[in-house]
């Protein structure tokens, strides 16, 4: 295949409306009788519902309907489509609005429709809900000890599921074995994803037809489609889903939320269209969080630095009802990564899910490797520092070498391939990591306290391997479909299961399959995000897209040549073997006989003059079930300056090294990890989400959750090498998490080191000015 | 509730609407109007999404009413291009890939726009501060400050 637009930085093929103002997001649509939702939620972390007044709020003005839990009894609970094996997972009852119970700030009691939004959060003041405030508990460990506030009655101890299955090699002889042990506990914090598009959807019902439409903010529309047609009892053919331009995910639009339930349910009552945009802090109550692991570390290393053995006790907080995905992200997600790039013979995990009252946790970008990465790239620096070991060293002594690719690591996965020193090696040179000690010592004689973190991180994405995944517990497959559909005209219709949202496959895609039918990718048109009109797929999580769903669409593309290929043939009068298809045209070897691929079209859809036996049209499809998951790794660097006095830390330069296999679109890359890096060091520096003790979310607007501004990112410096990866025909990994895995533990080793002189080898996240200021103080 | 007789001219076109006082010019911009490109990402005037030219200043049109933009003279995304030609800021960013989702895009826009119009040459520590009042949660900022060089130039190249 000559490769035209692979490889190269073509300009965004979506940019255009997205520039203009021409693109629509949900809340742009406004479709004839729309009335507006508006949720009354609790503002309690946990309370009993004594009663629900809706007297005053139906006879405000302009209201359409009230309905509160009770009339909601018929419809289903949110499911869970993670059911991990082996680990006694309760998933509890999830109504869509609560009936005797909320359970966190947040939970959705009543719903009120007007005809605008005004006077339907006007109406929403009005609902009296008479609570009796119970004790509530939002911290995990707090939440499993004797005599905590319960979350669940069927969850005794607040014990969601224990998690155990990941044991590889032989853990008491690893510490046996070892020299010495460390031991320590860390805090990985709650992130909050804040896509700035918030979530929302506009739901219509044809009673005649039976025929529901959601347009919603979703990463995923046809599992959308399955679980809310199972929630709510219209058969999966006559529901459809569409998503209008996606604001962001970062994992927070995956999940089946009570909401769209909700307004659907509205709409099947009322038979008004019915919209509903959550406000930003109804996003912050409401919309998944990320992270929030408390972990118990033991190390078993040698005296010359080798890592023999890890043992990880964590404290999973859960919120208080278990998403969609939720069980899969701090399980296996987290734990098959807990060896990371380094030669770990043995590893054991144990992970305790727990109900808190909290908003529930689920995907943030990364997924649970962060949280992985954080404690490796901790784990190695700890131990460099006991041994006497520089960062750079104990992880050259401890990496997969090049030449054990294929490898299978301790906690059952095989990684594909990799070459973690040849990152490493560039990232040294861009660093000038030698220079950089040598200022270091300088400017420390000068009383300034600048540190250098390294992250060395590989990630497991490209989800996934369907049979593998099913033994996870995920209830569906990984895999990804694609139709490429060539009109009369040699035009090109590419559908995808996926479900971009911002990564630019739009483009990417039309690289790829421009490049096998040789045609422009101005040709090329991605369908994408309507159930109706693409074939069953997955969606867009877990940086699987284009490893997955761009596989499907080349695998399409490549069918639709091979019939082109028959029907030149037989116009051309020649054998198919004698004929070359080189940019778009098919041609006789040795002669000037050929016709283009748009006159291929053309004839397939005459069909006056085809093969005897071969249909007409010329599209074709593919469901891609990739073989194997894919393992981008890379080398990040983070050079900070701490200032003692007021515990302020600066980034002075970030230099990242990322493989992520073969490259369609360099300038798309260089923006996921962009994005990604700047989503991990906003974890390290800025960003928590907190809850105080009566499980009130602190900082639950954009005044008081610190989504990072332009100036307090970096310039990133990046480079790249190319491992590629043999799990699919181009060699493709994913990059759309891999900067938000690396980052947020170079941030962290980075401030561990310019701490050093005041004796302290770590810091627990974010590091706030306060956070690092007192860290100086008691040291 | 009373309504207030207001007229603006957006984008060159002048519209007289009655409005409850308590209006937000956002919402009059998006659902009176229906110029949908300004979006409302927060409630808190801290992400900038809903970045509108008012009388040639960037204005944040979550924190006005409209009532406050009657007389006004007001650009939003959909007034940039001039006969679908795309203006600098546009082309920069799009040259320079300084949108993935596109939601704070308009806003990004409107605000560079002003930036350049009182800084046409700016570096890039200058443009990160001009630019703190939008928030985007893809690029991590980069590609935006080089979408601003970019469209910085192509002024500059205009004006001389």
């Amino acid at each position: 295949m000559a490769t035209k637009f692979f490889g190269t930085p073509v300009k965004r093929r979506e940019d255009r409306r997205l520039l203009t103002g021409g693109s629509q997001y949900t809340d742009d649509l406004q479709l004839t009788g729309m009335v507006h939702a508006a949720i009354v939620r609790s503002p309690h972390a946990h309370a009993r519902i004594r009663s629900v007044d809706v007297e005053a709020a139906r006879s405000a003005p302009g209201v359409v309907a009230v309905f509160t839990g009770k009339d909601m009894e018929g419809v289903a609970g949110i499911p869970t489509a993670w059911l991990i094996p082996d680990s006694d997972l309760k998933t509890t009852d999830h109504p869509a609005l609560a009936r005797d119970r909320v359970r966190y700030v947040g939970d959705g009691v009543a719903v009120v429709l007007a005809e605008d939004r005004y006077q339907a959060e006007d109406a929403a003041q009005l609902v009296q809900v008479d609570y009796e405030i119970l004790d509530a508990v939002a911290d995990q460990v707090k939440a499993v000890e004797e005599g905590a506030p319960q979350v669940h009655d069927d969850a005794p101890g607040n014990r969601c599921f224990l998690f155990n299955t990941i044991q590889g090699g032989d853990l008491d002889q690893a510490f046996e074995d070892a020299d010495d042990v460390l031991s320590f506990r860390t805090t990985n914090h709650r992130m909050i994803p804040s896509a700035i598009e918030p979530r929302g959807c506009v739901a219509q019902y044809n009673a005649a037809s039976g025929e529901l439409t959601l347009r919603m903010t979703s990463q995923n529309p046809h599992i959308h489609r399955l679980l809310l047609s199972i929630v709510l009892g219209v058969p999966e053919h006559k529901v459809r889903i569409v998503t209008p331009e996606i604001g962001g995910g970062f994992g927070s639009k995956i999940a089946v939320y009570a909401d769209e339930a909700v307004m659907a349910f509205c709409a099947m009552q009322t038979g008004r269209t019915v919209k509903w945009v959550e406000t930003r802090r109804e996003n912050f109550q409401c919309t998944t969080h990320g992270r929030d692991h408390v972990t118990d570390v033991e190390a078993a290393y040698t005296n010359e630095g080798k890592i023999l053995g890890l043992r990880f006790k964590t404290w999973a907080n859960m919120g208080a009802y278990v998403s969609t995905a939720a069980p899969g992200v701090p399980t296996w997600l987290y734990g098959l990564m807990l060896s990371g790039v380094y030669d770990v013979p043995a590893v054991g995990l144990e992970v305790v899910g727990v109900f808190t009252h909290t908003t529930p946790v689920d995907a943030c970008r990364g997924a649970g490797r962060p949280e992985a990465t954080y404690l490796l790239e901790r784990i190695v620096d700890l131990v460099a520092q006991r041994v006497g070991l520089d960062p750079v060293e104990i992880r050259r002594l401890n990496f997969i070498g090049k030449e054990k690719f294929p490898h299978a690591v301790a906690p059952g996965v095989i990684y594909d391939s990799g070459d973690y020193d040849a990152a490493l090696d560039r990232l040294l040179e861009m660093v000038d990591y030698e220079a950089f000690r040598s200022e270091q010592a300088e400017a420390r004689e000068q009383g300034r306290y600048l540190g250098i973190g390294l992250s060395t991180y590989v990630e497991i994405c490209g989800l996934g391997p369907s049979s593998i995944v099913g033994s996870t517990g995920f209830q569906g497959g990984l895999w990804e479909s694609s139709v490429v559909r060539v009109h009369p005209t040699g035009k090109v219709t590419v559908m995808t299961g996926a479900n971009p949202h911002g990564q630019g496959e739009e483009t990417t895609f039309a690289q790829v399959v421009g490049d096998v039918l040789g045609v422009d990718i101005d040709d090329v048109e991605l369908v994408h995000g309507d159930t109706d009109l693409v074939p069953m797929g997955m969606g867009t999580y877990g940086s699987r897209a284009t490893a997955v769903g761009g596989i499907a669409a080349f695998k399409a593309a490549q069918k639709v040549v091979e019939k082109a290929s028959k029907i030149a043939a037989h116009q051309l009068e020649a054998r198919e073997e004698d004929l070359e298809f080189e940019d778009g045209r098919f041609q006789v070897k040795g002669t000037d006989q050929g016709m283009s691929f748009q006159d291929v079209a053309l004839q397939a859809y005459l069909a006056w003059n085809l093969p005897q036996g071969l249909e007409p049209g010329l599209e074709a499809q593919s469901f891609y079930d990739p073989s194997n998951f894919v393992f981008p790794f890379g080398a990040h660097a983070c050079i900070v300056e701490v200032d003692a006095e007021t515990g302020q830390t600066d980034i002075v330069r970030y230099v990242a090294v990322d493989d992520c296999g073969e490259v369609i679109n360099p300038l798309i890359v260089d923006g996921q990890i962009h994005g990604g890096i700047a989503f991990g060091v906003a974890q390290a520096l800025y960003e928590h989400a907190q809850y105080d003790e009566s499980g009130q979310l602190l900082t639950g607007s954009m005044m008081d959750y610190a989504v990072p501004k332009p100036g307090q990112m970096p310039s990133f410096e990046l480079d790249r090498t190319v491992t590629p990866s043999p799990v699919n025909p181009l060699g493709l990994k994913g990059i759309g998490e891999a900067g938000s895995i690396g980052s947020t533990a170079a941030v962290a080793n980075a401030v561990a080191d310019a701490l050093s002189p005041f004796g302290i080898d770590h810091v627990e996240m974010p590091f706030t000015p306060q956070r690092v200021w007192q860290a100086i103080q008691q040291a | 509730m009373a309504q207030v007789s207001i007229e603006v001219r957006v984008n060159g076109s002048t519209y007289r609407k009655e409005v409850e006082p308590r209006l937000l010019l956002v919402h009059l911009l998006r659902d009176v109007l229906g110029l949908t490109g300004t979006h409302v990402g927060c409630d808190t005037s801290s992400c900038g999404a809903c970045t509108v030219l008012l009388g040639g200043l960037a204005v944040k049109s979550c924190t006005l009413l409209a009532v406050q933009a009657d007389g006004a003279e007001i650009t939003t995304v959909e007034g940039l291009a001039t006969n679908g030609d795309l203006h600098a800021v546009q082309e920069g960013f799009w040259e320079e890939h300084g949108l993935q989702c596109g939601f704070c895009t308009p806003g990004f826009l409107m605000a560079t726009v002003q930036l350049l119009e009182r800084n046409p040459d700016p570096g890039d520590a200058e443009i990160r501060h001009a630019l703190e009042g939008n928030l985007c949660r893809c690029t991590g900022y980069q590609h935006i400050v080089n979408a601003v060089q970019n469209a910085a130039g192509k002024l500059r190249e205009a004006a001389s």
